[in-house]
Parts: structure tokens; C-alpha cells; sequence
């Protein structure tokens, strides 16, 4: 259904583009938000939508070839149709080498292929249409589970507002999981919002509107790492802030190494006045797990330097390196004991869209707040409650944090299916080092959490004199090939900021072990006849 | 640690401090959970803890949430999406073939099969097309485009994005937002936190709340003075006042946007929700176009939608989505930017989006009992705006407007002169002060109408006309009695 350009909407446009009547209202906008870079991903997103609508087009040709023939050869038998249709679809008149595009350029598993886990979808089928309980399709447990749920509804019903805060039976069940995971430590439920996701509780409605002034000046500085997913980066420079960039060093595994905190903060003198300190651990796109020294050196130097500390958590449980753990910054600060324990003000935000669960799509995470002060928690309270957060990804948050226990009936299949995604993950990671650091023109760090390869490629210099030909940065170069010639989609470095003269890639490596053998397998073949082509 | 980090430590005050934190932040208010909803949470809280009360329940009539007040969800749309967050339920004959078809296309659209994955920033494909081809019926065949359909996380996540887009400018040239008096509290919120300079155009309560041009003239005329007003907020059918505009009523005030150049934000969330004889609902862009091109090549505009209100009411699934219309192409790669910062809006929510623009159709299983569900819950809709109308126009001291539309009704009411001096003493607005005590002495809980904003010296309050049509008789008996009472004690 599309609508061709004859249509009086489409001449309306034509008619007043062409007696240039301007449409002004909104030519001037904000200038922060011009100030946003256009995300190199775009490009390649618009055109990885294009391959799929020819691969498609490719698709439904064969299949009308397949049925003519069918027709024609006036074959009775439909066996004979489906037959046909597979030799057409294999066949090679297919102008790309592959039916399909893989893409993992973002961590996201469903798309990637890996299968919701059952016990979630279960209890989520069971709230949206409660009828299911009277059947004997569900397991008990999942049935308990709905209908403890469906009582914190308002209404009884999935289809209520919820409190602004997000649910309090559901807020609690996370406190309790903040206190297990941190063996101990005291978690206030008051100090938790839900919200429609963990970027949103960052930047969309609130903390880092909090902290940014936009009207201030200096403006208001935020410390990021580089790489740093690029999201953050553009919710900062739309709220009109200053991101002060601190580079982990990739020679140590990426490791964030305090002096370059120091660096950053010089860099910004006389440009911006940082308040706050971004830090993402375990890391996204680089894969690094920071060890309990490094968290206690960066605690130690916020509260000298008076930075508010924002900790993006939401692969804490996606940690696979051997020597690797996961300490969470709440409990590394209260470990350090007073006076900071009391003073360092700190946000941790985590989501279900991450970890084993991957449901991105229902939008749903949280921040816990740290050590405010009771006045501004005040106006932060004030700020969620314009919000309203859906409220089947708060179903999915309290299974997250409350999963099946041993003996439960769902117990057995969700260890099962959790142990096969770890597995998956173990297997994939072993893989991806294993191939990548086979190329000489490849260096990829040992991978110890979080849900990213972020491998350094070193491009050869005519590569990148054609990349500039084409008007795009060298690693969007790189990765505009393997989407044309591979059918792959990672997602350039430039997107992530990285050392000047370093070119990276970066994938989501939480897929089935079959899907990471063909993406594997296809970069392999691309990159040997790239590096060829541009010897 | 060394001895000078210990030395820097020891002073260490707070970074965020009420002082230096974002100004903007601290004029945010939303009455709709303000001071009164605190409250009656408490209540309910107290009620459980076994505290006597002269009620046995809370009733929250002050927000629009249709299933919290036990309106039964329509069961298609629960069909289609219970198949698409467990799709081993398809090989399940107890659900209608038309759910299994829906969600099987639904699925086919979602990375790797499943509503876990993140969709495009603006939303499905498939389904912006299908919000497309709903407002093309919907507007008797003014074409729409999907690449003009933006959805999104309820339609509030809309209404702040395009205010983000439209404030600018300072001092004098700071953006100015015309909205109406009264008016839904997100508007004064997001205004608010964006610093931007509010508008007030008051509606006129002795004509059914209708809206006239004169009336936003001398709003922007005066507001010329210390701002540059870009944008005229219109809710069609109001919240809170229940008001349905005419086509004409529309026609003038597209005339009026494109005079003066301003862009028109029309929520139109309860588009469905039109009881009053003689009322219809007539969206923004169909009378825009049927203006001609003079107008429909020229007013900017949007328009939002939402899966929260009319026949629908699920608000928890922060479905919805807008329409932009003749915006500026470099501006819609702000605004595309701009939303992929919350990178997806939820995608169950689009998913039921997709049912409520493309709803079962005759030939297909499941349109009867649709059908029916949909009638119903209109009808009694209606028959509760009848109720609510005339049982409130008999008590003295209590004046109402038709609810022509939407959920709400927002009655005026007269204080005797000593609770207002008793509400002053105690420092509360007087209409906070009444709905408090309401709320102490009833367990009803409502929104003042201060929260909304109102005529100086008027005095309201918002209630939702949601709960059961038994109940609701209750509650505006209680809320009667109440108002008699008050009247004595302070008279």
C-alpha cells in the first residue's frame, strides 16, 4: 500500500515546494538538538531495509515462477509445488550471495534469534488474558505467579495505569533483588522508579535532566567513556550538555584507568563545568567487566572531584570472563564505608531488556538513587510522575528478578533453557576470538561481558582514501560492504568514538551458536576479498 | 586513599543540590497525581492497616483509567496479543482464526519473531501503514502518509517530543504554547520543563465549554508582548471539560493558525468518545483539507491518537501515535533523531495499535463479539455522561456542562465565602481544600480544579464518569450529600 505521487497530498507538497512557500513554524528548533550528529547507523539501516525489500521482491518473483511452472507442467500434486518453490528459492539467479540479512548491530537477542524464555512469556500470556488459568496448559507456579501480579493491578487488569513509581509490589521485589545481589546492603524501595526502559530513566524524562542545566554557563559537562553507546551521547547533546569523553584503554581490555578520568576533566577547563560521571560496566560496545579495585579508584575519585556517578549496569548479568565478576557500584561504595558510603551521590540503572531475558521490545527498566538529597528527590518524584511505564514489561521485570527457585514446576525447564543461553553465549565468545584474532588485520579483546564484540580492524590505506571518496568514515565503509556483499550488519566504531586513526566494528554476540557460525563464516570470506581488493 | 582526597571528602557536600539543579525541573507539577492522590493512597494504606473510616474503599475518580474501574478489556485485542507473547498458543484451537491471522502478521514484522525485540524508532512498518489506511477511512479518503506516522510510548510521549521540537528562542523570542484554560495538566508539566512560555485561552464555560477565536485572539495579542507564541494546543474532545467542536468551531481556528503561523498540536485521544446528540467528532486534518490547498499545503500540524482511551481503555500498554502534516522534511530528521533516543516505543503497545486501527471486519469470526463489547462500552459511556450530567445540575451550589465527549466531567462549584477564608487560612487553594475533605469524609477521590486551571473565583473539580454506572450513582449521591453538607458547615 503505497501511495504513488500523484496523489493531491503529494502535488499539495510539490505545489508549495515549488512557489517556495516556506513551511517555517519549525525551521527553527532547538539548536541543541541540531547539534545531534547524524548517526552514521542510519545510513546503513536505510539500506539494509532496501536489500530486505529486494530480497523479498527476489523471494516473491521465484515464487510466482515456482507456481507457473507448476501450472504449466499441470502437476496434481502439491508436494511437486512446494518441490518447485524450494529449487526456485535455492536457486542462484539471486543477484546477492545470501537470502537474508543477519543483523546484529544491536544487543538485542529475539532479533538476533535467540527464544524468549518460556516462563516469561508464560506468566505474560497468563495476565493478558487471565481465561488461560482455567486451563491446565500453565504450570501451577506460572499461574501463582499471574495472579499475585494481576492483584497488583489496579482493576485487576494489565490494562490499568500503574502508580507512577512503577507497581510497589514489583518495586519491592526489585529492592530484595538489590539486596540479595549485594549481600546485604540496604535497598530502599523509595529509591526506585521503573521506567519505560533504562535510557529513558536516564536521559528521555530524568536523571540527566536533573543534573543538566541547560541555561547554565559554563554548561553542564557529563564524563562519558569512549566507546559509549551512542544513545547516550545524543539524549546529552539534546538535553544541551557538554559529553567530556574519557578513553578506556584497549591495550589493557579496555580498562578504565583513572588517569584518564583526570585527562578528561583538564580537557574540559574552560569549556564546560562536569557534574557527572558516566560509567558503563559490564561494558557496551567494549566488552570489559571492571574489577573491584577499579570501581573502589573511580568512587574515590568522584567524591575528590565531586562528580555524581551514573552507572549504566544493564549486562550485570551477562558476565562470562574466567577471572571476571560483577561488582555493582552501590555495593563497592558501601563497601568503602564512611564517609563516602553517606556522600557519593550515585544512579544505577539496569532493564529487562538486557541479560538473558532480551525483551527489549516491552520497554521496561529501573534506576536506583543513591545518597540524593531529600529536597531534590523531592522534584525527581514530581518528574516520574508524568510518566507512566507499560506495565507487561513490569511483569517481565519482577520474573527477572524473581526467576523460578529450585522445586518450583517451571524450575527445570527455565534452568534448562537459561543454561542453553549461557552456553550459547560461552560458545560464541570462545568463537569470535578464536576466528577474529586469526586475521592479522583483526584485534579483538578477550571478551568478558556484556553482550558486544567491539574488535579493532586495521584498514588498509586505500581503503580508507575510497571510503573518503564515498563521503563516509572508513569503518562505515567497511561495514557498508559486509552489508552489501555479506548480507551482515554490525555497526561501525565511529558510532561508539574511538582513538583517532583506530577503526572498529562492533556485533552483538548473543545469538544461537548456528547464527555466529554463519556470521562468522560470511565475515571471514568478506574480509580475506576486502583486504584483497585493497592490498 | 590518599591524605588530600580524605581532606577533599570531608567538606564534601552534595553535587545535585536543590540550588544548582536543572530550574526547569522544579516548576514541573502534575495535579492528576498530585497532593490529593498522595492522600488517598495513604487511605487506602490506613484502610488495610485496619484504621476505622466512615467508607470501607477508596474510589479514584480522578484519573481515565477505564479497567481500573472494572471495564472488562475487549477480548480480541487480548486474543491477538496473549498469541503474540506466547506464540506456542497458535497451535491452540480455542482462539478464532482472524486473532491467529493478526498475530501472525504482527510477528512476521518483529525482529526475529517475537515483540521482545526492539522495532524501528518511529514503529512498525507494517503497522504505521495500517495507522495510515485507518485515518484515510476515518477521514473519508484525505490520503495519509506513513512516513508521517510516528508512534509512540502513549500519546503524552508524542505531545513532549513535538513541544521539544517547537521551544526555542529567548527572552522575547522564547517560544510561546497556546493551551486552553482549562487544560490537561501534561501540557502545563512539559511547558514547564522545557521553560517554555504558557498561553492560557480560556474556554467559555457558559457555552458548553466551546472554544471562539476572539477569545485566542486576545491571548496572543497580549502574550505578543513577552514571547513568540509557534503553537496552538487543542484537545477535540476536551479533558477536562467534556466539549465536542463543531466542524465550524474548527474551521475557525484553522483559519486562525495559519493568520497567525502557528503550529497546531490537535489531541484527539478521545476521538471515539462523542455521546451528545447532535455531536461529532470531526478530526483536525479532514476539515484542513477539505479547507483546500491553500490551507492543507501550508498549516502545519499534529495530531495524536492513543490505544488508552475510548472503547479501548488500556492505558497500561502506553500505545499511541501521531500524525505530522506538512512539516518541513529537515525538521522531520530532527524529529526522527530525536525519537530514536528511547530507541522503540513498547512494542505490545504498537501491537494493540495495530488491532484498534484495524479492528475484526464483518466476514471474519471474531467481528460479533467485537462488536457487541465495542457498542457496549460506548453505550454505557454515554449513559453514564447522561447520569452524571443530570444528577449533578440537581444539587444547588453545583453547575454542569452536557459531557458531550471524552471521560470527564468538570462541574462548578459554589463555595461558601467562610471555607474559602477557612481554606486560605490553612493555606490550600479552596477547591484542594473541598476535594480533600471530600476525600477524608467520602473516600472520593478527584482532582481540583486549580489542578486544570480555571476562571479566578470559579471553583471546580474533574471526575471521571468511568466507574460502573451502580457505583457511579453512589459516588455522585455521596458526592451530593458531601456538598450540602460543606455548604451548611460553612454558611
Amino acid at each position: 500500500h503505497k501511495k504513488t505521487e500523484s496523489t493531491p497530498f503529494r502535488i499539495c507538497q510539490k505545489l508549495c515546494k515549488s512557489s517556495e512557500i516556506t513551511l517555517s513554524t519549525l525551521s527553527v528548533y532547538t539548536c541543541s538538538l541540531k547539534n545531534i550528529k547524524q548517526m552514521e547507523y542510519f545510513v546503513l539501516f536505510r539500506r539494509t531495509n532496501q536489500i530486505k525489500e529486494e530480497l523479498r521482491q527476489v523471494k516473491r518473483r521465484h515464487y510466482t515462477i515456482a507456481i507457473r511452472e507448476w501450472k504449466k507442467k499441470k502437476f496434481k500434486n502439491i508436494h511437486c509445488l512446494s518441490v518447485l518453490i524450494f529449487l526456485c528459492l535455492n536457486s542462484q539467479g539471486v543477484r546477492k550471495s545470501y537470502r537474508e540479512v543477519i543483523d546484529v548491530s544491536w544487543g538485542d537477542p529475539h532479533r538476533a534469534g535467540v527464544k524468549p524464555l518460556s516462563f516469561v512469556r508464560q506468566v505474560l500470556a497468563a495476565c493478558l488474558y487471565p481465561q488461560l488459568m482455567d486451563g491446565d496448559k500453565l504450570m501451577v507456579d506460572v499461574k501463582q505467579r499471574a495472579q499475585r501480579l494481576l492483584k497488583t493491578c489496579a482493576g485487576g487488569s494489565v490494562g490499568s495505569y500503574s502508580d507512577a513509581a512503577g507497581i510497589p509490589q514489583i518495586i519491592q521485589s526489585v529492592s530484595e533483588y538489590i539486596l540479595r545481589r549485594d549481600g546485604g546492603i540496604p535497598c530502599h524501595p523509595e529509591n526506585i522508579y521503573i521506567t519505560p526502559g533504562s535510557q529513558w530513566a536516564l536521559t528521555v524524562t530524568n536523571i540527566l535532566k536533573v543534573l543538566v542545566n541547560s541555561e547554565a554557563s559554563p554548561r553542564t559537562g557529563v564524563l562519558i567513556p569512549v566507546p559509549c553507546h551512542s544513545t547516550t551521547i545524543v539524549s546529552l547533546t539534546a538535553l544541551g550538555a557538554v559529553a567530556v569523553p574519557y578513553y578506556l584503554s584497549e591495550e589493557r581490555g579496555w580498562a578504565l584507568e583513572v588517569e584518564t578520568l583526570q585527562q578528561a576533566l583538564d580537557s574540559a577547563k574552560g569549556v564546560c563545568n562536569p557534574v557527572a560521571l558516566y560509567i558503563i560496566n559490564p561494558g557496551n560496545p567494549a566488552g570489559y567487566v571492571q574489577s573491584r579495585k577499579c570501581i573502589q579508584e573511580v568512587i574515590h575519585f568522584a567524591a575528590e572531584k565531586k562528580l555524581f556517578l551514573l552507572a549504566d549496569e544493564v549486562y550485570q548479568d551477562c558476565v562470562y570472563g574466567k577471572e571476571s565478576e560483577f561488582v555493582s557500584y552501590k555495593r563497592a561504595l558501601a563497601e568503602i564505608g564512611a564517609p563516602l558510603s553517606d556522600t557519593v551521590e550515585l544512579a544505577s540503572f539496569h532493564t529487562a531488556s538486557k541479560g538473558l531475558m532480551g525483551e527489549c521490545g516491552l520497554r521496561t527498566g529501573y534506576v536506583e538513587l543513591v545518597n540524593l538529597d531529600p529536597a531534590v528527590m523531592k522534584y525527581i518524584n514530581n518528574l516520574f510522575s508524568t510518566n507512566s511505564c507499560p506495565v507487561l514489561g513490569q511483569v517481565a521485570l519482577d520474573v527477572m528478578v524473581n526467576p523460578p527457585q529450585p522445586g518450583d514446576p517451571s524450575y527445570p525447564l527455565y534452568l534448562k533453557e537459561t543454561q542453553h543461553i549461557r552456553a550459547s553465549l560461552a560458545e560464541n565468545v570462545r568463537r569470535v576470538e578464536e576466528v577474529i584474532n586469526s586475521f592479522p588485520s583483526f584485534s579483538c579483546q578477550s571478551l568478558e561481558g556484556g553482550a558486544f564484540a567491539f574488535p579493532r580492524v586495521f584498514l588498509p590505506p586505500k581503503a580508507i582514501e575510497k571510503a573518503k571518496e564515498a563521503g563516509l568514515q572508513p569503518d562505515t565503509f567497511y561495514c557498508m560492504r559486509l552489508l552489501e556483499e555479506a548480507g551482515v550488519l554490525f555497526s561501525p566504531g565511529t558510532e561508539y568514538g574511538q582513538m583517532e586513526g583506530t577503526y572498529h566494528i562492533s556485533f552483538c554476540i548473543m545469538t544461537p551458536t548456528d547464527t555466529m557460525e554463519e556470521i562468522l563464516k560470511r565475515l571471514s570470506t568478506f574480509h580475506k576479498q576486502f583486504m584483497r581488493e585493497f592490498a | 586513599m590518599s591524605q588530600q582526597a580524605v581532606n577533599g571528602v570531608s567538606c564534601r557536600g552534595k553535587v545535585l543540590t536543590v540550588e544548582n539543579m536543572n530550574p526547569n525541573v522544579k516548576r514541573v507539577e502534575y495535579a492528576v497525581r498530585g497532593p490529593i492522590v498522595q492522600r488517598a493512597v495513604q487511605i487506602e494504606k490506613e484502610l488495610r492497616e485496619g484504621v476505622k473510616k466512615p467508607f470501607t474503599e477508596v474510589i479514584k475518580a480522578n484519573i481515565g483509567d477505564a479497567q481500573a474501574m472494572g471495564q472488562r478489556p475487549i477480548t480480541f485485542f487480548r486474543q491477538v496479543l496473549v498469541l503474540c507473547s506466547y506464540p506456542e498458543l497458535l497451535e491452540d484451537n480455542k482462539f478464532p482464526e482472524d486473532a491467529k491471522k493478526r498475530a501472525r502478521r504482527i510477528l512476521d514484522a518483529c525482529g526475529g519473531h517475537s515483540i521482545g525485540a526492539y522495532s524501528a524508532s518511529q514503529g512498525i512498518e507494517c503497522i504505521r501503514q495500517d495507522v495510515a489506511r485507518y485515518i484515510e477511512r476515518r477521514d473519508g479518503g484525505i490520503p495519509s502518509n506513513p512516513d508521517n506516522i510516528y508512534l509512540s510510548t502513549g500519546a503524552s510521549d508524542a505531545i513532549v517530543t513535538i513541544l521539544k521540537l517547537l521551544v526555542c528562542g529567548e527572552g522575547r523570542d522564547r517560544t510561546g504554547v497556546m493551551i486552553s484554560i482549562p487544560q490537561y495538566p501534561l501540557y502545563s508539566a512539559a511547558l514547564a520543563d522545557l521553560a517554555a512560555v504558557q498561553i492560557n485561552y480560556y474556554l467559555d464555560e457558559d457555552n458548553c465549554w466551546s472554544l471562539n477565536v476572539a477569545e485566542l485572539k486576545r491571548a496572543l495579542n497580549e502574550a505578543k508582548q513577552h514571547c513568540k507564541p509557534r503553537v496552538l494546543c487543542i484537545i477535540n474532545p476536551g479533558n477536562p471539560t467534556g466539549q465536542v467542536q463543531s466542524r465550524q468551531c474548527i474551521e475557525d481556528v484553522i483559519q486562525f493558525a495559519k493568520e497567525e503561523h502557528l503550529f497546531l498540536m490537535a489531541d484527539e485521544v478521545y476521538q471515539d468518545n462523542v455521546y451528545a446528540e447532535g455531536c461529532k467528532f470531526h478530526s483536525f486534518k479532514k476539515v484542513l483539507f477539505e479547507m483546500g490547498p491553500e490551507y492543507s499545503s501550508t498549516v502545519e500540524m499534529a495530531s495524536f491518537h492513543s490505544t488508552s482511551k475510548c472503547y479501548m481503555g488500556e492505558c497500561g500498554f502506553r500505545g499511541g501515535y501521531m500524525e505530522v502534516i506538512n512539516m518541513d522534511p529537515e525538521v522531520k530528521a530532527q524529529l526522527t533523531k530525536l525519537v530514536s533516543v528511547r530507541l522503540c516505543p513498547p512494542v505490545p503497545g504498537q501491537a494493540l495499535l495495530d488491532l484498534v486501527v484495524n479492528p475484526p471486519q464483518p466476514d471474519e469470526p471474531s467481528y460479533t463479539l467485537f462488536t457487541k463489547e465495542r457498542t457496549a462500552v460506548l453505550a454505557t459511556l454515554a449513559e453514564k455522561a447522561r447520569l452524571t450530567e443530570e444528577i449533578f445540575n440537581e444539587v444547588p451550589g453545583i453547575t454542569c456542562n452536557p459531557v458531550q465527549g471524552a471521560m470527564y466531567t468538570f462541574p462548578r462549584i459554589t463555595l461558601p465565602q467562610k471555607a474559602i477564608d477557612k481554606a486560605k487560612a490553612e493555606g490550600k487553594v479552596p477547591d484542594m481544600f473541598y476535594c480533600m475533605k471530600l476525600l477524608e469524609e467520602e473516600g472520593i477521590c478527584l482532582v481540583p480544579g486549580s489542578g486544570f486551571g480555571q476562571k479566578d473565583g470559579t471553583f471546580h473539580f474533574r471526575m471521571t464518569i468511568l466507574p460502573p454506572t451502580e457505583k457511579l450513582k453512589v459516588v455522585l449521591q455521596k458526592i451530593r450529600d458531601f456538598h450540602l453538607r460543606f455548604t451548611n458547615e460553612f454558611s
